[in-house]
């Protein structure tokens, strides 16, 4: 049994325009110990994804349909009060942005010894000794010295650090970690993303990776799922998937990277943008935009098409697959 | 490291196209944080550190380099932003750092730019056509109304966008949209030369290379002469003709694009090189670069890189490095290439 099972997971939001759905029929599945990407552009439905797992969607969004089973049991089906022991415990969180997680006025001791006291019975002194192993296994330096820092103290890579810390300070099953290098440099993403790859591997935990960023995900998940207009449009072994993309959104992505190309020419470039939800086209949503649109493609929507354990929603995924289309 | 302005210029061979169209000369820059109330001595950010680039018409030279390394601050001093605090800014000739605005107002015209973020650097209450039309009217009073709105269409069209969206509000855009319309005021005057400053970080990836392509275009059809600031190398790597890499103020590598990317000799280059994540299957590793960027407050003495770099010495830590020519006219600020060490 895996590890987190999301299925049919559908979300939407009630607006002045009418029911807007971020996500449609969502399946995805985590195993122990691995590492799945979610991939999409901004409006996608990715961060939605994140915030269903841990029942965080504010109102008046929720969850309408699907079900969510994490180490067997439906968080969709739980109390406010059983979905606290799993928030923060046995599924944690790292955001884009670490000064927005970390309290300003608070010393990184303080929030990672509440931290622990709100999830275990635990002493101050035994919380201190585990904050101070966690922040070690971060490679922060003189770990003892910085439970005494505030975040502002910090660089961004630190910070980011400090968070990590704490989202391990619980031994989760789980990390979900939405956009947590975008805001850093490339260096210092580096250094954090092959962090978290050793600290998933030496804790067994699994980690879903939410980012635009198809190279980042290719060097550190193990599946990926290609999100577009709140559908999953692609999903495999992350090798297969940015090695022999099938989806015509997946190979637009793929291609306009400018590393890619010969430099000077022209980047192939997906035309158009990606619709809003009060607008998104009958049939497949991508149709407007592909090169390899047909009629069909406008009357319904495709189904996700299983190409040996390789899912493409397109109705040409077995000619694009086998080359006859491109 | 005085007088580095003759060494900086390339020394490479000048046919007349290459000439040099905009030049900065041992460009300096400290901000005044003023001084604490207890402290006697004045706080001061050192963001330029004698810092030299020739930019020849027709090439797009990208800075590249981590936050906090000056290339913004580079980019605002060249287009007259920010006085330098020592050093000199020339465009095609002309030395136009504390030009008085009359003086200056020809160049304005002559050089434009593009900002990161087009939620912030477009107007809210002005429409596109307010928008556009402005640079015209003030630049070319001599333009006609039937001239002013046959350019502002002409525009539009030129960078991908539809001429009947003038009169809406920018909130109507998506961001390449918007980004589109602010590389469409930059060239409304018909610039020479544009300063592009992360024109497309904000922006989704299949909006990325549309507003590059559109970029790439002008620079095609209207000879155009840019100098892209960027963090992210994939990008010069497709755009660039040649690469200044700077960190914490100083210029380490100057080379053609190609150079760079094949054989790159300052240390922090090779490391930021290959930091740059790949569509690959092999798996992330730590880019070695221990610590943290020191704070432009407090330069590190000798070489700014010294206390990160793996090559360093004692030399390293005492002088600062020149940039020095390579035989394939690179320029590099490095004693240990200079001397062959690793």
């Amino acid at each position: 049994m895996p590890l987190l099972d999301v299925r049919d997971l559908r979300v939407e939001f009630p607006t002045r325009q009418g029911v807007l759905t971020a996500l449609h029929d969502v399946d995805f599945t985590v195993d122990r110990g691995e590492r799945l990407g979610i991939v999409g552009e901004s409006g996608a439905g990715k961060s939605v994804a994140a915030f269903a797992i841990l029942n965080l969607i504010g109102r008046p969004g929720r969850i309408a349909g699907g079900s969510i089973l994490f180490e067997g049991q439906d968080l969709t089906r739980l109390s406010t009060h059983q979905m606290r022991r799993v928030r923060g415990d046995r599924i944690s969180m790292i955001f884009q942005d670490p000064m927005m997680t970390l309290n300003p006025v608070l010393t990184i001791g303080t929030q990672m010894v509440e931290t622990l006291k709100a999830h275990r019975r635990i002493g101050d002194a035994e919380a201190r000794r585990i904050a101070i192993t966690r922040l070690g296994e971060v490679k922060i330096p003189s770990p003892e010295k910085r439970l005494e820092s505030y975040p502002h103290e910090l660089s961004g890579g630190m910070r980011q650090r400090v968070v990590i810390a704490i989202a391990l300070l619980t031994e989760p099953a789980l990390i979900i970690a939405d956009e947590p290098t975008t805001a850093l440099d490339v260096t210092i993403q580096a250094e954090i993303m092959s962090l978290m790859l050793d600290l998933c591997k030496t804790h067994g935990v699994g980690l879903i990776l939410i980012t635009h960023d198809l190279a980042v995900v290719s060097q550190v998940t193990q599946r990926v799922v290609v999100l577009y207009a709140g559908r999953v449009v692609e999903t495999g072994e992350t090798a297969r998937v940015v090695q022999d993309p099938v989806h015509p959104y997946t190979r637009g992505l793929l291609a306009a990277l400018p590393g890619e190309g010969t430099p000077g020419a022209r980047l192939n470039q997906i035309r158009g943008s990606m619709p809003p939800l009060t607008a998104v086209p009958e049939g497949c949503p991508f149709n407007p935009r592909c090169d390899f649109v047909e009629d069909r493609c406008r009357d319904a929507l495709p189904a996700l098409e299983d190409l040996d354990g390789h899912r493409v929603r397109c109705v040409r995924a077995r000619d694009l697959a086998s080359g006859v289309a491109a | 490291m005085s007088g580095t302005a003759t060494t900086m210029t390339d020394p490479a061979s000048t046919p007349a196209r290459d000439r040099v169209l905009v030049e900065a000369r041992a460009v300096r820059k400290v901000f005044d944080l003023g001084s604490h109330f207890l402290e006697r001595t004045r706080r001061e950010v050192k963001a330029l550190n004698d810092v030299s680039i020739a930019v020849r018409r027709g090439e797009s030279f990208c800075l590249v380099g981590e936050s906090g390394c000056g290339k913004s601050t580079l980019a605002r001093v060249i287009m007259g932003l920010l006085p330098p605090s020592s050093g000199e800014i020339h465009f095609d000739g002309t030395r136009i750092d504390g030009l008085r605005h009359k003086a200056r107002r020809p160049f304005h015209r002559r050089m434009q730019m593009i900002f990161q973020n087009p939620y912030a650097s477009l107007n809210p209450r002005r429409t596109v056509r307010q928008t556009l039309e402005e640079p015209l009217r003030f630049h070319l009073p001599e333009l006609s109304d039937a001239e002013v709105r046959e350019t502002v269409e002409r525009v539009m069209v030129s960078v991908g966008n539809d001429p009947t969206w003038i009169s809406r509000y920018p909130h109507e855009f998506s961001g390449g949209q918007r980004q589109r319309i602010s590389i469409a005021r930059a060239l409304m005057v018909d610039p020479e030369f544009v300063v592009a400053d992360e024109p497309i970080s904000a922006l989704d990836v299949s909006i990325q290379a549309q507003v590059l392509n559109v970029m790439m275009d002008a620079r095609d059809q209207r000879d155009l002469t840019y100098l892209f600031i960027t963090h992210d190398l994939s990008v010069v790597r497709h755009f660039g003709t040649r690469v200044g890499v700077m960190y914490l103020g100083s210029l380490c590598e100057l080379a053609t694009t190609q150079a760079l990317f094949e054989t790159p000799r300052h240390p922090y280059t090779r490391i930021l090189l290959s930091a740059i994540p790949r569509v690959s299957t092999e798996e992330m590793k730590p880019p070695g670069l221990p610590g943290e960027v020191p704070s432009a407050m407090n330069l590190p003495s000798g070489c700014v890189f010294h206390d990160r770099c793996p090559l360093a010495n004692a030399r390293c830590s005492a002088e600062v490095p020149r940039p020095l020519a390579q035989d394939d006219g690179t320029l590099v600020a490095c004693h240990a290439v200079e001397e062959g060490r690793g």
